[in-house]
């Protein structure tokens, strides 16, 4: 275990180099650039508030904040692990030449994808604001299921670069497991219209206890419920212990397969 | 004696899957039919040596006799099926220059990349930046993306990087071969100077004439296990006659 952490502490500033080379490269040919980060989520939310507000709007108060939470929630959760997915192919050329800690590469995409996305929170407050809403101190909590979502992430990062080196076809699969959960995430519904017999499912869907609390916090001026605290943190420390061990046990192979 | 590497009992089995298999879909299927057959291949058996500070070894061998694999195991690319390695302090493999370059990243970025890459900390590299551009003879091209440098370019960069920081292994296969006379003259003479400054060299290559010059004890490595270790003329002269005496059987045939 020691051995671990000293190899951490050696190779910290790669690490954030990594970091720093990714969001660069995000960047890098983009003519809006930053601006996109901003612009994207508000563009989603206005064709979702057009198709879906009429529907729901006596039971959701504030339409166009709800769906916006939602979907950035989920942003968050599927572009950085998409992004860490290829992660280890990405750098083959790399691992077959020099001895690197391997499993900086998904993380440090996990981290880079949560810090780009980071500026989609401006716009969140933006709306809120536009909208009339009421922005508490309690706000600050949102760094709670963020931090949560972060470790899931980049547990299930961790497991899915890891599959993506024997098998590529991953990719595909994640692609529709990413669909069902945009669609079993109450992204633009109101958790009240699914049946009782799939709401068993729908609880079991990591997003959802990190979305509950941060529209607890941010729309509702709530502090998170505990059994969305418990179940996300369970559901987090699962995620990242499994994604470890996977990585643990599979990195030696790796060579062999790029 | 300071061993700064012990080799002990390294061995390298390979099993591969004889078709490629790159789909869940189908691994599943085959294996459920277990249709899967390996193919199992010793690259390495029982390897022990130890080098001490400050040796120039070489390792030398036919092709295919496994220098590459063990010069992985030994920079801990690779992990031995059995058997452990156990080094003093940094190792830097020259095994290809540049790894890790990122052609959209300037020179000057790269150093920094490359350098922690190989283990380093930014406060180092911080240091010993002036000496990494100066060496390289980069100089305003150092601002200039990496795509844009030519083969030569690279090549500069990549070995300046490593033999700045001076690791306390360097890996030295078949590199010296990149570059023009200019450059490899360079090159020679700053590994001498790592050298003198305490620096243990690996040295693998084909060219027996470098390897008798350059180093002072050799390992001959003979389809995946030593077949002698020594003195570096005497066994350097044994191969070559043993090169000479292959060369007469198929030369007759």
């Amino acid at each position: 275990m020691s051995v671990h952490v000293k190899n951490l502490m050696k190779y910290k500033d790669l690490l954030l180099e990594l970091i720093k080379k990714d969001i660069k490269l995000k960047y890098h040919n983009s003519y809006l650039g930053v601006l996109w980060s901003l612009v994207n989520p508000l563009l989603l939310m206005l064709i979702l508030t057009v198709v879906f507000q009429e529907l729901f709007k006596r039971s959701i108060p504030n339409f166009p904040v709800y769906v916006l939470t939602g979907r950035i929630i989920y942003s968050f959760f599927s572009e950085a692990t998409n992004f860490s997915l290829d992660s280890i192919r990405v750098n083959k050329a790399l691992i077959r030449k020099v001895y690197v800690p391997k499993y900086f590469f998904p993380i440090s995409r996990v981290c880079s994808s949560f810090i780009t996305n980071f500026l989609s929170i401006i716009t969140v407050f933006s709306v809120m604001l536009v909208t009339g809403m009421k922005v508490s101190w309690l706000s600050f909590l949102i760094v709670l299921p963020l931090l949560l979502l972060l470790i899931t992430s980049a547990g299930i990062g961790l497991i899915l670069s890891a599959v993506n080196v024997f098998f590529r076809d991953i990719k595909h699969l994640y692609g529709v497991v990413l669909i069902f959960l945009m669609y079993t995430t109450p992204i633009f519904y109101p958790v009240e219209i699914i049946p009782e017999k799939y709401l068993k499912i729908i609880e079991w869907n990591p997003l959802f206890p990190i979305l509950r609390m941060f529209r607890d916090v941010l729309l509702n001026n709530q502090l998170p419920q505990s059994v969305d605290l418990t179940t996300a943190v369970v559901e987090a420390v699962v995620f990242l212990m499994a994604g470890l061990l996977i990585f643990y046990k599979t990195q030696d192979r790796f060579i062999l397969h790029l | 004696m300071d061993p700064i590497l012990q080799v002990r009992e390294v061995s390298m089995h390979f099993r591969h899957a004889k078709q490629k298999i790159t789909s869940l879909k189908e691994y599943l299927i085959k294996q459920s039919k277990r249709q899967i057959e390996y193919n199992e291949f010793v690259a390495l058996q029982d390897i022990s040596f130890t080098v001490d500070r400050g040796e120039l070894f070489g390792i030398i061998g036919l092709n295919g006799a496994g220098k590459s694999t063990l010069l992985k195991i030994i920079a801990g690319i690779l992990k031995p099926t059995s058997g452990k390695v156990i080094r003093k302090g940094t190792v830097a493999p020259l095994i290809e220059l540049g790894a890790g370059f990122n052609g959209d990243l300037s020179g000057y970025e790269n150093i920094f990349l490359n350098g922690l890459l190989l283990g380093y900390s930014k406060s180092y590299l911080r240091e010993k930046l002036d000496d990494i551009i100066a060496f390289s003879e980069l100089q305003d091209f150092i601002h200039v993306p990496l795509k844009n440098y030519s083969s030569g370019m690279k090549a500069r960069l990549g070995f300046s990087i490593a033999t700045s920081i001076q690791p306390d292994l360097l890996i030295v296969d078949e590199v010296l071969a990149v570059g023009d006379i200019h450059f490899r003259k360079k090159c020679e003479s700053r590994i001498k100077e790592m050298i003198g400054l305490g620096t243990t060299v690996l040295f693998v290559s084909h060219s027996i004439g470098q390897v008798e010059k350059l180093c002072s004890r050799v390992l001959w490595l003979d389809q995946g296990r030593i077949k002698e270790i020594g003195e570096a003329k005497h066994i350097c002269r044994e191969f070559k006659s043993m090169k000479k005496i292959k060369k007469r059987k198929n030369t007759v045939l």
